[in-house]
């Protein structure tokens, strides 16, 4: 008479090993989380509006930053490398010495920091061409959008110690307003495309 | 007591059966298998994503529909040749569709998250800028405007030109 009624192989380290492969599976696909560069489009507008708002902006407060379909960079006219694209764009964002052909600041009553002197009316104009590559375009976005955040996260510092990307809701608000060069992109030349 | 004793002296073992929970959870693994693999769209088309330092992580994959453009891969291009092609969901499709395709998704979530929907646009580094900026007068049109350019975070930009 058999005394061992239950004859199976021991399945607790089983139920472990389907665990940790869960874990596994859970953790790796989580990890490929995807970044990007967050930008807004521009709400379509009658052509016709559009033009009476551009040449409303002086040309001192336009910073035209042009890319063509060799992939070269024009920004106010003299042809740059994309390395220092974001010094300029920093200098114009900034106007430190409020030198005539950087954008006019007028005076401005903004949350936490009082009445200042802002650059209001400062636009990056960014044109690109039918044949540009979209690489480069990217880099280009990228070094405008690097100079903008350095720009606020050095004020954010200065003013509240920390990074911008800690501030409250209202605090960002505030900054944005102080530095305010939204990047505005043209219809791009359908010259040299393909 | 002696009333356990009884019941647990029939049965033979005096511990809980665990060999259905390697079962439980196999079957929990599989279902986190097949579903992270549904949700990647088959791609039709060859996408590097370019590089950029100031990429911000996408917080709610849900909210995001993907636009993927660039040339179709090597054994499909045969059929459909080596331009630039637009893939939604799992098929090529034509600047025109995207229209109906943004309506589509911005269906499936709910009225409270329309607003917050978001566009990313998995785009080849080669890819000519003609085909993006249709894309994105297209869904200008749409109305969706927040929009997202995937790209691989990296801490330095190298030189491009």
């Amino acid at each position: 008479m058999a005394r061992r009624e239950l004859h199976e192989i021991n399945a607790a380290p089983m139920a472990d090993i389907a665990f940790l492969l869960l874990i596994f599976f859970l953790v790796t696909t989580t990890m490929a989380t995807d970044t990007g560069l967050m930008r807004k489009l521009p709400p379509m507008q009658d052509p016709d509006q559009e033009q009476s708002d551009d040449q409303q902006i002086h040309e001192r407060n336009i910073l035209v930053v042009k890319v063509n379909k060799d992939n070269m960079l024009l920004v106010e006219g003299e042809i740059i490398q994309i390395g220092e694209l974001k010094d300029i764009t920093k200098e114009f964002i900034l106007n430190p010495n409020d030198a005539e052909d950087l954008p006019e600041k007028i005076e401005k009553n903004i949350p936490y920091f009082g009445f200042v002197r802002v650059a209001k009316q400062a636009v990056i104009s960014l044109q690109n061409d039918y044949g540009t590559t979209y690489g480069v375009y990217i880099a280009v976005q990228n070094e405008l959008l690097a100079a903008r955040d350095e720009v606020r996260d050095e004020l954010s510092m200065q003013t509240w110690g920390m990074p911008y990307d800690d501030l409250s809701e209202a605090q960002m608000a505030a900054v944005d307003e102080y530095y305010n060069a939204p990047i505005s992109e043209a219809e791009p030349k359908k010259i040299g495309g393909e | 007591m002696s009333k356990f004793k009884r019941h647990t002296g029939k049965a033979g073992v005096g511990k809980i059966n665990t060999a259905s929970l390697p079962d439980i959870v196999f079957m929990l693994l599989f279902f986190f298998m097949t579903v992270t693999v549904m949700r990647e769209v088959e791609l039709k088309i060859q996408v590097r994503l370019p590089d950029a330092t100031q990429g911000k992580k996408l917080e709610k994959k849900s909210l995001a529909s993907f636009i993927y453009i660039g040339e179709p891969l090597p054994q499909l291009q045969a059929t459909f040749g080596s331009e630039p092609k637009i893939q939604l969901n799992d098929a090529f499709k034509e600047v025109e569709d995207i229209l109906d395709f943004i309506a589509q998704e911005r269906e499936t979530l709910d009225e409270a998250d329309q607003a917050k929907m978001l566009v990313s646009l998995k785009i080849d580094k080669d890819t000519r800028m003609q085909i993006v900026t249709d894309v994105k007068l297209a869904l200008r049109k749409a109305n969706a405007l927040k929009i997202m350019y995937a790209n691989i975070p990296v801490e330095h930009l190298s030189s491009i030109n």
